[in-house]
């Protein structure tokens, strides 16, 4: 398989577990996405998914900790991409962490990572995430959304199995993502969204689409 | 979980289960979807050759246990893991107990682990005073109810929304809506709560990674990340027959175990851990990190000569999802912890003879486990092996001894048989079928006819005259089976008529006995041997080009078992093989022959159904002919869904758990009667019995007929 097929497979497969795929020409562009993404999600009150419902009073304190005003968490952006994306985010009136996320369990609305590698045959991201912020962004956020390059896309998981052992070769984190988190614990009914994110967005960066 | 103290109260817990009408729908819906999609799983992959190299990597790895923990334990230990082994349930219970006293936990949030299941340890932690929260949906559900699993990968199946939203509204103290997609927000939430005011976390583990000391995680809901992330200690409690020697060996098992767990190409999440990471919870900003290998019995299965191999079960459920059995009755009543075909296996290695001298029983041999395990483990046999040491363990049931003396004394068992036939008149009223059961053996029998011995057996009427041409292209010796001999001539006789007229020399060796399947399935194994070199001696593999059989149970022991029964006596596997390479099934032999062909132009079709005996199509491997045989000889064949569900009959089987074998039974019926067929056409005197007995009790509107019966097209 060449790179277009494996981009062409990646979101044929990502798709099919839900996962919303993108093609966009630069990180700016991404970063305008993610923005976007958070910025509309005002429109559905799904904001600490669950807060909504009835629920126990200590879950119900737990809500309260939430910040209502709307949160993206980006840990490992280039210090210039990071600075790119504030200055969309201060107009937008949505706030941004880089940092200790952990005190944000309560919900955060976007968190954007950016992936190490993908799996075409699965439509699955490889993220190396030793640390804790990262590997929270992609835990805790309400959507999860994850920039990919084009060239990081290898077709099979057997392709990047040195990679994996190379991460492995010291203390590691290591996620396969492979679209949002789901359940069907009850009566086999699929629903997204249990104890990660609801939604997944894979936006990936492809050089050559814009020739 | 077994509590029954004999088979009787077992029976009761069946009988509860069969009750369970919310259960039976949902595990049949399951059961249906799961085979409709099992195909589609794993299209573009090569399923044999990946099932056959997670079983050859996984037998390696069995094979260098030892070497496998020693290097794992160095290559964890050097990226700040602290790696126990505890020998036993308890003793890892005991360890995890003392590193959350050591760290000061009390508040542990847990993700699913079956090997947690297996030692207790929630009710262990719990005895001392931690709380315990799972966060696995479903676990999190059946600790509310303080219940086991009912399946190792969905382990609340058995219940619905109802039930759920009862449950959460208790917990919550406030009303719940019966709306699934409601229900799992809530237990985000309520859940999230727990995973920021835990100290510790427990998990399971899929994969030991031993050339980087990685653990590998598989899971859906995203727990297992929060469990090992959020939480200042980490502990993970891992099988020591988790350990795979290299990253690739995992990703190979990772191809195969969601796909055939639950249908995934891989599951949402795949978490691999190597070593202490990064914890801000934590006072020294790493992750305090445990890893427990439990071996409970696993390092000397893994060198058993015949059982290791239980050892590359890679807990996808699968073996469960097609049971016939588990179908109707659901894991608490299939399982003690570990559910289906593998549990009936593991549960006397880690949990005792005791638990498992019941669910042993309950096992119609239908291959339809070893047909979908992924690792390739030959469960049915290894259930029988299971099944003769509990069987030896304690006191032999009177029925097994006095079956295997009679069953190797040819002609005591054939006089038996004869003087049957005048014992039985006070029940048939001289008719084909038993009118009045003897109570006292057959209790809660009466869902089907049982028929009555033959006037004449085969061996009374075989006049081998038509069938000794002077130059036969075939020479053929004919292994009747006692049931056709002794019960259903006829079906041989019939067939026979095909066969006669010169190319084909056929032979009947009146010394063959009983094929040895029943004592098989009795746990005689040492008797059933006998009856095979007896079989062998006397039906030489080098005289004859086809051992030909119309009896699928008998042609399926012959070729799939007695290379087994015969392996360790020296000389005798070569000759067991020789001959099981020659044993043909009916159909097989005569689509392979160019017979059978219906000559006469029928303006309307008869509708033909076909049922699948378990010993032919997985047994034996045969699956086209039979159906091809059907449209050769003029008949439409009409499929069926449950074409390949065992009938229910599985040898004694059926006297032993009657309840569950009469509705296997009325399903296949069922299933039959929506294509409007004639005629039910099988391949195997035992489906017969069981079919058309149902058939007559139930008086469907169709006739059952052996194969042979139905090519000749004799009516019964």
């Amino acid at each position: 398989m060449n790179r277009s097929e494996r981009t062409a497979q990646f979101t044929q497969k990502a798709r099919a577990v839900s996962a919303t795929v993108k093609t966009v020409a630069t990180m700016d562009e991404a970063l305008a996405h993610a923005v976007d993404v958070c910025a509309q999600k005002q429109a559905c009150a799904i904001l600490a998914s669950g807060c909504e419902h009835a629920l126990s009073d200590p879950a119900e304190e737990l809500c309260g900790l939430k910040q209502w005003e709307k949160l993206i968490a980006a840990p490992n952006l280039k210090e210039r991409d990071a600075q790119s994306l504030a200055s969309l985010c201060r107009p937008a009136g949505i706030g941004l962490i880089q940092r200790g996320l952990a005190a944000y369990a309560g919900g955060i609305d976007v968190g954007l990572t950016l992936a190490d590698f993908a799996i075409s045959e699965t439509g699955t991201l490889v993220i190396n995430c030793p640390d804790e912020d990262l590997r929270l962004a992609t835990m805790i956020s309400e959507v999860h959304v994850a920039v990919l390059n084009a060239g990081d896309i290898y077709a099979d998981s057997y392709d990047i199995a040195d990679k994996l052992a190379a991460f492995f070769a010291k203390s590691d984190y290591t996620a396969f993502i492979t679209g949002a988190s789901r359940t069907a614990d009850i009566e086999r009914v699929l629903t997204l969204g249990v104890h990660g994110p609801l939604d997944l967005h894979v936006l990936i960066i492809d050089g050559q689409s814009s020739l | 979980m077994q509590t029954a103290d004999n088979l009787g109260q077992y029976r009761k817990q069946l009988a509860e289960a069969l009750e369970n009408t919310f259960q039976r729908k949902a595990l049949d819906n399951f059961a249906v979807a799961y085979r409709d999609g099992r195909d589609a799983n794993f299209a573009g992959i090569d399923r044999d050759h990946l099932i056959e190299s997670i079983g050859t990597a996984k037998d390696a790895a069995m094979a260098r246990l030892d070497e496998l923990f020693e290097e794992f334990c160095q290559k964890a230990g050097a990226a700040g893991a602290k790696v126990h082994f505890a020998g036993s349930d308890v003793e890892a219970n005991e360890i995890i107990s003392q590193i959350a006293a050591e760290n000061n936990c009390s508040r542990i949030v847990k993700s699913k682990s079956m090997t947690a299941e297996e030692t207790l340890l929630n009710h262990f932690l719990e005895n001392r005073g931690y709380e315990v929260i799972e966060t696995d949906l479903g676990e999190w559900i059946i600790q509310l109810r303080h219940e086991g699993p009912s399946h190792m990968v969905m382990p609340a199946i058995h219940l619905s929304r109802n039930e759920v939203s009862r449950l959460f509204s208790e917990v919550t103290g406030k009303q719940q809506d019966p709306d699934i997609e409601k229900l799992v927000k809530v237990a985000r939430r309520e859940l999230r709560q727990r995973f920021v005011s835990a100290d510790m976390g427990i998990s399971g583990a899929n994969f030991a990674i031993a050339e980087t000391g990685t653990l590998g995680i598989v899971s859906n809901e995203g727990n297992v990340r929060l469990v090992t992330t959020m939480p200042r200690v980490h502990v993970a409690l891992v099988g020591i027959d988790k350990l795979i020697p290299t990253v690739s060996e995992a990703l190979q098992v990772l191809k195969g175990l969601p796909r055939n767990a639950t249908g995934q190409a891989i599951t949402s999440y795949v978490t691999w851990i190597t070593g202490a990471n990064p914890s801000a919870a934590s006072g020294s900003g790493r992750k305090i990190m445990h890893i427990v290998f439990l071996d409970n019995g696993r390092s000397a299965l893994a060198k058993d000569p015949v059982f290791s191999q239980a050892l590359r079960c890679v807990r996808c459920g699968a073996c469960a999802n097609v049971c016939p059995i588990y179908r109707l009755v659901g894991g608490h009543a299939y399982g003690h912890i570990y559910i289906g075909a593998i549990g009936l296996i593991l549960t006397y290695f880690f949990h005792g003879r005791d638990k498992d001298k019941n669910l042993i029983e309950n096992c119609l041999n239908c291959q339809a486990c070893k047909q979908v395990c992924v690792a390739g483990i030959d469960l049915p046999r290894l259930i029988r092996e299971v099944h003769t040491m509990v069987e030896h363990g304690g006191k032999k049931p009177v029925l097994s001894s006095l079956a295997g003396f009679v069953l190797k004394r040819r002609p005591l068992f054939h006089a038996l048989l004869r003087s049957g036939r005048y014992a039985q008149k006070p029940v048939t009223g001289n008719t084909a079928y038993m009118r009045h059961l003897p109570q006292m053996f057959f209790r809660d029998h009466g869902f089907k006819d049982l028929p009555a011995l033959a006037k004449k057996p085969f061996r009374d009427q075989w006049d081998p005259a038509p069938f000794s041409p002077a130059r036969p292209e075939y020479r053929v010796a004919l292994f009747s089976g006692c049931l056709q001999d002794f019960v259903y001539p006829e079906q041989l006789l019939s067939g026979l008529q095909l066969l006669a007229g010169g190319r084909i020399e056929v032979v009947f060796v009146r010394q063959q006995g009983c094929c040895g399947l029943p004592l098989y399935m009795l746990g005689e194994h040492e008797a059933a041997a006998d009856l095979a070199a007896w079989n062998i001696g006397n039906m030489d593999p080098g005289d004859y080009d086809y051992i030909l059989t119309f009896c699928a149970s008998c042609g399926s022991h012959m070729k799939e078992n007695y290379p087994h029964l015969l392996a360790k006596h020296p000389g005798a596997g070569v000759r067991a093989r020789q001959f099981a390479e020659k044993v043909i099934d009916f159909s097989s032999f005569v689509m392979r022959m160019g017979l059978g062909e219906d000559q006469e132009a029928r303006p309307e079709k008869t509708r033909a159904a076909y049922h699948a005996p378990c010993h032919l199509c997985r047994g034996m491997g045969v699956r086209q002919p039979p159906r091809d045989l059907l449209e050769r000889a003029g008949y439409e064949y009409v499929a069926h869904g449950e074409e390949e569900t065992c009938c229910g009959l599985g040898g004694t089987y059926s006297f032993k758990f009657p309840e569950i074998s009469a509705t296997i039974l009325d399903k296949k019926l069922s299933a039959v009667a929506e294509t409007r067929a004639d005629i039910l056409v099988t391949d195997c005197p035992g489906c017969v019995m069981q079919l058309r007995g149902g058939a007559k009790k139930q008086k469907r509107p169709f006739a059952v007929l052996h194969m042979a019966e139905a090519i000749a097209g004799k009516k019964p």
